[in-house]
């Protein structure tokens, strides 16, 4: 699995050979089949359905294979407002499905709560349970957005190596792959976000 | 000389057990090599959907619906006949109107048979 020499690959490529390593092929197949878990919560799924429809078509970058199930899907687009009734059986959807597992949270809501975040059932951002790879802002995102962050989860998929101490995370045994469930508490979900995957940036003020 | 004419199923099958047995072991030596095995209680969970399941999916559906469904598919196939019965009906010989009338009749019947049976009430019996 060492690096290939870019010289001798396009030397060799001129002579009409083509070699790859497992590593990049590997990387190749999964970045263009993302199959994405067929969900959507609120007004941002709006903007996904259009994302996956003709005119801005997501199956030119492979993921227009929206699964039903999670045990087929690559990828989870959380699209719209996550509620605390509903965050719950998110948190069990990622959990089932298999690895390796990618999270795009879609829209101002799933990333912090957005324009109901001082609403009492409002979940103030999935990345409370489950660790997101990709964030898109906007109220809603543009279709063209959710494809800038499908390109970028591409290009991380890309990137991640098969072996070596800096391989993928969800190679190493030590990576979860499931994370708790919260449960439905008195005033608010418990425990109300899970510590291990969710570090709140500490307000440092002057004087 | 022709060779057996069974030659070719032996070789269609041995095709068809090597076919997917090159996935499954390519997966399992992917598994051995690369990526470490992670089940748990909720990933190999029963999926309803990310609510978790209750209760057993072996259940037993009463047998009153078989009853229910049997009346309504003679009554659909009925109505089937009546349709072509009702466009060809003001040049139909007499013979034929009385036919369909008993073939009505019959089935009435036996929708009253079935009513006066309890057949459409729905007790718990
Ligand atoms: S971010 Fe805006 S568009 Fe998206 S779900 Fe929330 S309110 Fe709706």
């Amino acid at each position: 699995m060492s690096e290939i020499d870019e010289g001798l690959r396009a030397e060799l490529q001129r002579q009409g050979v083509w070699v790859t390593s497992m590593q990049e092929l590997y990387n190749w197949g999964r970045k263009n089949s993302i199959w994405p878990l067929q969900f959507g919560l609120a007004c941002c799924a709006i903007e996904m359905i259009a994302t996956a429809a003709s005119r801005y078509d997501i199956a030119r970058f492979g993921g227009e294979v929206f699964r039903p199930s999670p045990r087929q899907a690559d990828l989870m687009i959380v699209a719209g407002t996550v509620t605390k009734k509903m965050a719950p059986q998110i948190v069990r959807l990622y959990n089932q499905m298999p690895d390796p597992k990618y999270v795009i949270s879609m829209g101002a809501c799933a990333i912090s709560g957005g324009p109901f975040k001082q609403g009492y059932n409002v979940l103030k951002g999935i990345d409370r349970y489950i660790p997101v790879d990709v964030y898109i802002p906007g109220c809603p995102p543009r279709p063209e957005a959710l494809l800038h962050a499908f390109m970028e989860l591409q290009r991380k998929i890309d990137s991640q190596k098969l072996t070596g101490a800096t391989k993928a995370e969800h190679l190493t045994a030590a990576q979860p792959s499931e994370f708790p469930v919260p449960a439905f508490g008195e005033h608010d979900l418990e425990p109300p976000a899970n510590p291990n995957v969710f570090q709140p940036p500490k307000v440092e003020r002057e004087g | 000389m022709t060779p057996d004419p069974y030659v070719f199923i032996i070789i269609f099958i041995g095709v068809a057990l090597v076919f997917p047995l090159i996935p499954l072991a390519l997966a399992w030596l992917w598994r051995r090599v690369f990526q470490p095995p992670k089940p748990g209680a909720e990933k190999n969970a029963t999926y309803e959907c990310g609510v978790e399941s209750i209760g057993e999916a072996q259940i037993q559906f009463r047998s009153q619906y078989y009853l229910y469904a049997i009346i309504f598919l003679i009554f659909d196939v009925e109505a089937i006949f009546l349709v072509p019965f009702a466009v060809a009906f003001t040049g139909l010989p007499v013979g034929a109107f009385i036919a369909i009338l008993v073939f009505l009749l019959l089935l009435i019947e036996g929708l009253v048979w079935a009513w006066g049976k309890g057949c459409l009430s729905w007790a718990a019996r």
